[in-house]
């Protein structure tokens, strides 16, 4: 019988009750549930201020029940330094896809970090331009095929991909960077310890938190969303090392 | 013996893309092909027993459709008057 | 409040503090920089928000990211800044948000120099970012009038919603004159009913330029019109100087305005029924001051510091019924006004024709 004493798992207060438009299986949908999650058992959700990208989740801001602002592509980080500047008291976090934040908004994010905004990045790494077709992004993998890339990424003309968290930690005003990834139970479990965290820093005023996710995009790719999982896992991740980057000492001693 | 759980798929939300069903530990979740939801997608469910209400389909799925129940083993403790 | 001698800059960024200025995000840029380092010192102070940007486009979007919580903010630049800022702006404009900006424009196109300017009054006025928006821009010709006009920038800016942009350039920026500073006026956080604050028990806010529906995107952009023609209504500004008697009208605003009414003042002496109209807002413009300036005007003299450029506001509302004539510097050389009391005697002195396009023969002049 349904009551909650046995109510194991339901959809999160922090979602509203619209549908999200992305395509089945794409985990977007799952990074979206667990910020949802944590801004619930966080007790957050009247005093967020989300700062939705450009790309495929330009329509963020429709699903969480917080208030929320509309980037131009790639300049959530300085928004979200606008907001946050004359409402410390607030919770602000930017949710940033690949191209947004690795692409366009590099300097943006860089000095968001830099500057130790305390704001939470939530950073999806699906390794494309989701939104746009499937073109070639900062982070698309050596010899990936995309629409621009079309016989693979050759690092001889398009670089090599770019590995954001690895970078950003480099930088002292971040409290807190990790990389996880979406892409089986156990770490979807361990990304939303580490989104929790994130927010944790932010609340605690202990500097820049950010956390990459490995994510997939079934349509883009052309693989079923079950297959793009293990191409997470077996492609994304060895080029993406999962990890903790940076947690300062201060962080090291929540416990959640 | 293994708690005994039951799951219900929203129709608002299952866009059918199956990683519920990759990831239930028990394999008793598959895409209903009798039955397809307003937005003309096969949803997953339940087709045999042996859920034991662990949620890893929940923590899998990308549209939060899925809520989770299992059957309370404990007896609440009673209370004197 | 007594008079007190201020550096332009400076006192627009004062100006702005005593008018509720919660938050500036800025990047040096010469010949503004000045308002940024004074307020890297004065923001603080007073406990409110500032953040040097690490680009003119940081500083927009952290301005459009403060805006969105309704506090009263603004950022500074000059020409090539404001140009990196028309990304923002533009979103700011769609999102139907008060912001306020101030260009202090230099010598262009591209780097140019840092010479004192009015060539981007085109893009503060009619273009710069993409998509159908109006914006409200106002142009002093001295401190005491940036002063107040700073002021007026942010009451305009929360009242119409909408961006007010003031331009002016680097000679008023620069320059020292006694000027009087309004009292300081006490921060109180209006609670608009569109600011995403994220404040407890209420509705959530969305703040988007989004309008994926075409027939919302013109129903939007139709509603900015509509608030549009009420500022046109209602918050025109201009000032004129001897057009009672006038049969020769000069036409300048800002710097170009102030040198042309010296031009004006030495005119009258030598007795040549001469005035000027200065507009002050010139978006929008007073296209009705100049209206009714046609029945008594034999010329219409147009000068800027640029190729020519509210020049097309003038033709647009004179229509071929009275000669205009065009006199500008661009490049940053700023006319002394001697320069523009030839050109009036030139016009008295006549004949003079309807001209389709006045920069011709003034090209044809300033080539000779
Ligand atoms: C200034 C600007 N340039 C380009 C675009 C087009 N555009 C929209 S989304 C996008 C890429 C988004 O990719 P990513 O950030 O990786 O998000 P994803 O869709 O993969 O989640 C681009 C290039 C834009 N909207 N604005
Ligand atoms: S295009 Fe890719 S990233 Fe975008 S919603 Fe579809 S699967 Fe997800
Ligand atoms: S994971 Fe969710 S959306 Fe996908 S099939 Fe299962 S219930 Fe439906
Ligand atoms: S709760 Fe566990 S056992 Fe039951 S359907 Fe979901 S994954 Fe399978
Ligand atoms: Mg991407």
């Amino acid at each position: 019988m349904a009551t909650p004493n046995n109510l194991v798992y339901e959809r999160p207060e922090a979602f509203t009750d619209m549908p999200t438009h992305y395509c089945p299986g794409c985990t977007h949908g799952v990074a979206h549930r667990l910020v949802a999650e944590v801004l619930e058992e966080m007790d957050l959700i009247h005093k967020t201020i989300g700062v939705a990208p450009v790309g495929c989740s330009v329509f963020a801001y429709n699903y969480f029940d917080t208030d929320f602002v509309e980037a131009p592509h790639g300049r959530a980080p300085a928004m979200a330094t606008g907001v946050k500047r004359v409402l410390p008291d607030r919770v602000v976090f930017t949710y940033q896809g690949d191209g947004d934040l690795a692409s366009i908004g590099m300097g943006e994010i860089v000095h968001a970090a830099a500057r130790g905004e305390n704001i939470t990045v939530i950073f999806i790494n699906n390794a494309n331009f989701g939104m746009t077709g499937g073109q070639m992004a900062p982070t698309t993998l050596p010899g990936m095929k995309t629409t621009s890339s079309a016989s693979g990424r050759d690092v001889e003309t398009q670089g090599y991909p770019i590995k954001v968290s690895e970078m950003i930690s480099t930088l002292d005003g971040v409290g807190y960077c990790v990389r996880r990834s979406l892409h089986d139970p156990k770490n979807i479990r361990l990304a939303k310890k580490a989104i929790r965290t994130a927010f944790e820093t932010q609340v605690r005023g202990l500097g820049f938190s950010m956390v990459e996710l490995l994510s997939t995009c079934p349509t883009n790719w052309g693989m079923t969303p079950v297959d793009s999982l293990k191409f997470v896992d077996e492609h994304m991740i060895p080029a993406y090392p999962l990890g903790d980057y940076k947690i300062s000492d201060a962080i090291k001693q929540i416990k959640i | 013996m293994a708690a005994k759980g039951w799951i219900e798929v929203s129709d608002t939300y299952c866009k059918g893309c199956e990683l519920c069903i990759s990831a239930c530990p028990q394999e008793v979740m598959e895409l209903d092909m009798s039955h397809l939801t307003p937005k003309g997608y096969h949803p997953a469910h339940t087709f045999k027993d042996g859920c034991t209400g662990c949620a890893i389909c929940a923590v899998v799925c990308p549209d939060a459709a899925i809520t989770v129940y299992r059957e309370i083993t404990k007896r609440p403790a009673t209370v004197a008057v | 409040m007594p008079k007190e001698l201020w550096k332009g800059n400076e006192a627009i960024a004062e100006a702005a503090v005593r008018a509720g200025l919660e938050a500036y995000f800025g990047y040096p840029i010469t010949p503004q920089t000045e308002i940024l380092e004074y307020l890297s010192r004065r923001m603080p102070e007073l406990g409110r928000a500032f953040v040097q940007a690490e680009s003119e486009l940081g500083a927009i979007n952290m301005v459009y990211g403060a805006a969105c919580t309704g506090v009263r903010v603004m950022s500074t630049s000059s020409s090539p800044g404001v140009s990196l800022m028309m990304e923002g702006l533009s979103y700011i404009a769609g999102t139907e948000i008060p912001a306020v900006l101030v260009n202090v424009m230099r010598g262009g196109p591209g780097l140019g120099n840092i010479a004192p300017a009015q060539s981007d009054y085109n893009q503060a006025v009619r273009g710069g970012g993409h998509g159908d928006y109006p914006r409200i821009v106002l142009a002093p010709a001295s401190i005491q009038e940036a002063i107040d006009l700073m002021g007026l920038s942010f009451d305009l800016a929360e009242k119409y919603r909408m961006i007010a942009m003031m331009i002016l350039d680097g000679s008023v920026g620069q320059m020292m004159e006694p000027a009087e500073m309004p009292e300081m006026m006490e921060v109180k956080r209006k609670d608009f009913d569109w600011a995403t604050n994220g404040a407890m028990n209420r509705e959530r806010r969305l703040l988007t330029s989004i309008y994926l529906n075409p027939l919302d995107e013109e129903k939007t952009n139709l509603r900015m019109l509509k608030r549009w023609k009420e500022v046109q209504t209602n918050e025109v500004r201009y000032k004129e100087y001897f057009l009672d008697d006038a049969k020769y009208v000069v036409i300048g605003f800002g710097t170009a305005g102030r040198v042309a009414l010296s031009a004006v003042r030495e005119a009258r002496a030598q007795g040549i029924k001469v005035g000027l109209l200065r507009p002050i807002t010139v978006s929008p413009f007073p296209y009705e001051a100049l209206e009714q300036l046609i029945p008594q005007a034999e010329a219409f003299l147009v000068t800027e510091m640029n190729m020519g450029q509210m020049l097309d506001d003038v033709l647009l509302t004179v229509r071929g019924r009275v000669p205009v004539e065009f006199y500008g510097r661009p490049g940053g050389v700023v006319p002394f006004h001697n320069e523009i009391l030839d050109e009036i005697q030139r016009l008295v002195s006549g004949p003079l024709a309807v001209q389709t396009d006045p920069r011709e023969s003034w090209l044809t002049r300033m080539t000779a």
